[in-house]
């Protein structure tokens, strides 16, 4: 039989082991007596340290543009607008001018206003997916907080626009598919047109 | 002549005096020398309440995988001031239908025995603020006032929580204050003193921990001083989970804060309190001063987050101190500080490791294995002091006999405290 009282004593050693791995020398005496450990600190002091978060991370959407600002692959469908579950997406658009004619840059209409509400957004990504044209990812920035309530929750049109670039760069393996994607697009759009059905003989 | 460092503080306030009484008629001299201890305890008091909110944290923080607070000053050594002016800021919300005056006097009365009971603790040779003679009888009184004011501030609520946290507490501590007492009774026995200093000078050759009754004794001592103080695993008094703070949940601001530092300075006065008695006091091994000197100045030389020059100016300090006091031995108070944090860690350590007693273990830890262990404990104490002849080496037999007696009592109360079995009972229509 063992001792009474001596799982007590067991408990504390745990406890002990565990205040010991968070030292260095801590460590260095437990190898000492034959204990092999590792950093028992798991804190990461958040603003100096950042977390390692996985690629498909995501937070916040983006616009995404190629090359220039000018050139957004957004044609104000407002598709997302629609389906956005708390209805976070406000936009404006598409542009028209004098006469009512819808505006074009690029080959494409593009909105006048593109507003997401930080506060409301629930980062759940369904913009990404019914996008038609690719034009809204999800990007993995969380540091968003402003001391302003209004303006400073409310990301517009220029705050949301980043390049493609930036997209291949923070996810590499989802932008090759979209990239694959808008390249079999493009060389469809491309080629001539299939030959005519052969008329009826 | 080279100073002793033992005795810095000691002769430091003497020149002090020479100095004063040079402009001062001699009547003021014995109350300018009372003024003088009040003060440096009345400074020491919260100084050693508000760090030991951060050892506590971090030391818990660091049984937990985490780092505990980093943030406010180097290794966060500047967290306690904060927390000090964040509880001045804050509003003192006193409920309605509360007695205010009773609500505001109960946490001025739990600090002020805390404060109290450092008058007569020996924190070195020649170091006790006052040598009464009869020490461990006005700790011992002194230290149970806080039932009082533990009961007045939460019958002064007007509130169930505190109520209810109260009625636990002030059974807790009656309870736990009967073995407590009866672990120093062996003690008086053997020193046949109740000054704590003469207590510790008992202990020159010998400290009683290292003696069978003293063990026992000490380690009875500290955990009933540990549930007199309602530090885990016996806070049923403000049981979080159950209770929201116990006794003071209805304070706010400082008067939440004058309950912490009570509750903090009382778990210090455990710590120290069995370290006068059983842990030998401020005596140490004769080990000269140049190993702690060097050993500190390492430790601060390395601190490698410290501002550089304070860095710098303390290591040069201790550096300097080791080269003029390096043959001396360590200082007696340093002997005393050092084994009361060590203690201290062993209280974290407890509270680290520990979940809360229920109400019934908590209870029957007290009457029906601690008392009975006490009074075997005076008796084997007895036992040790007869019969002092060496039988075994060096062994008399007194310690034999004693040793056997505990282990046997320990066995016996193991048996006789063990849970009944339940009857096994069948359900008829349930099976």
């Amino acid at each position: 039989m063992a001792l009474v009282g001596s799982g007590v004593l067991v408990g504390m050693g745990v406890v002990f082991k565990t205040f010991l791995e968070t030292y260095p020398w801590g460590r260095v005496l437990l190898r000492m007596v034959g204990i092999q450990s590792a950093n028992g600190i798991t804190t990461i002091e958040y603003p100096d340290v950042k977390q390692q978060h996985a690629e498909r991370f995501r937070y916040f959407p983006f616009l995404v543009y190629d090359q220039t600002p000018e050139n957004l692959r957004c044609v104000a469908c407002k598709i997302c607008e629609q389906e956005c579950p708390p209805a976070c997406i406000h936009i404006v658009g598409p542009a028209k001018d004098a006469q009512g004619r819808p505006m074009k840059a690029n080959g494409r209409t593009f909105p006048v206003e593109f507003d997401i509400d930080t506060s409301i957004c629930m980062s759940c990504r369904i913009c990404v997916d019914v996008c038609p044209f690719d034009a809204i990812e999800m990007d993995n920035d969380y540091e968003l907080s402003s001391t302003e309530r209004l303006h400073g929750m409310v990301h517009d049109k220029q705050r949301l626009l980043k390049p493609a670039e930036y997209f291949r760069k923070i996810k590499p393996s989802e932008a090759s598919v979209v990239d694959a994607r808008l390249d079999a697009k493009k060389a469809k759009a491309a080629a001539p047109p299939a030959a005519p059905p052969a008329p009826a003989a | 002549m080279i100073l002793s460092l033992d005795q810095v503080f000691v002769s430091g306030r003497a020149a002090l005096l020479q100095m004063a009484g040079r402009v001062l008629p001699p009547v003021l001299m014995p109350w300018l020398s009372i003024l003088m201890t009040i003060v440096v305890i009345a400074a020491l008091a919260p100084a050693v309440m508000m760090y030991l909110t951060l050892i506590e944290r971090k030391l818990l923080a660091r049984m937990q995988n985490r780092l505990g607070p980093t943030r406010v000053g180097v290794y966060g050594l500047l967290q306690p001031l904060a927390d000090g002016l964040k509880m001045l800021i804050k509003e003192d919300l006193v409920p309605r239908g509360a007695d205010p005056l009773v609500h505001l006097l109960a946490p001025i009365m739990a600090v002020v025995p805390a404060i109290l009971l450092f008058a007569v603790i020996p924190f070195g040779r020649n170091m006790a603020p006052a040598n009464l003679n009869v020490g461990l009888l006005y700790f011992l009184a002194v230290s149970s006032v806080s039932s009082y004011a533990i009961f007045m501030g939460a019958w002064a609520s007007r509130s169930k929580f505190p109520v209810i946290g109260a009625m636990r507490a002030v059974a807790q501590i009656i309870s736990y204050e009967v073995p407590g007492v009866l672990s120093v009774v062996a003690l008086m026995m053997v020193t046949g003193t109740m000054s704590l200093v003469g207590i510790v000078e008992a202990q020159r050759d010998q400290w009683f921990i290292a003696t069978p009754w003293g063990f026992v004794g000490g380690v009875i001592l500290f955990l009933s001083g540990i549930a007199e103080v309602n530090r885990t695993p016996f806070d049923m008094p403000e049981a979080e989970s159950e209770l929201v703070g116990g006794f003071h949940t209805e304070y706010s601001g400082m008067k939440f804060a004058l309950w912490y530092m009570a509750e903090f300075l009382e778990a210090f006065m455990v710590c120290a309190i069995t370290v006068t008695c059983f842990l030998g006091g401020w005596h140490g091994p004769a080990i000269p001063f140049w190993t702690l000197g060097l050993l500190l100045s390492v430790i601060f030389g390395t601190a490698t987050r410290m501002w550089w020059p304070a860095r710098a100016v303390l290591t040069l300090a201790l550096l300097g101190a080791t080269v003029v006091f390096g043959t001396q031995p360590i200082p007696s108070w340093a002997w005393f500080t050092l084994k009361t944090y060590a203690l201290v860690f062993v209280l974290v350590w407890l509270r680290g490791t520990f979940p809360r007693l229920r109400v019934d273990q908590l209870m029957g830890l007290a009457w029906k294995f601690l008392l009975p262990m006490a009074l075997v404990n005076v008796l084997a104490a007895g036992v040790w002091v007869l019969y002092r002849r060496p039988v075994l080496g060096p062994l008399t037999a007194g310690t034999l006999a004693s040793t056997v007696m505990l282990v046997a009592a320990y066995a016996i109360f193991v048996r006789l405290n063990r849970p009944a079995p339940l009857e096994r009972r069948t359900y008829l229509l349930a099976d």
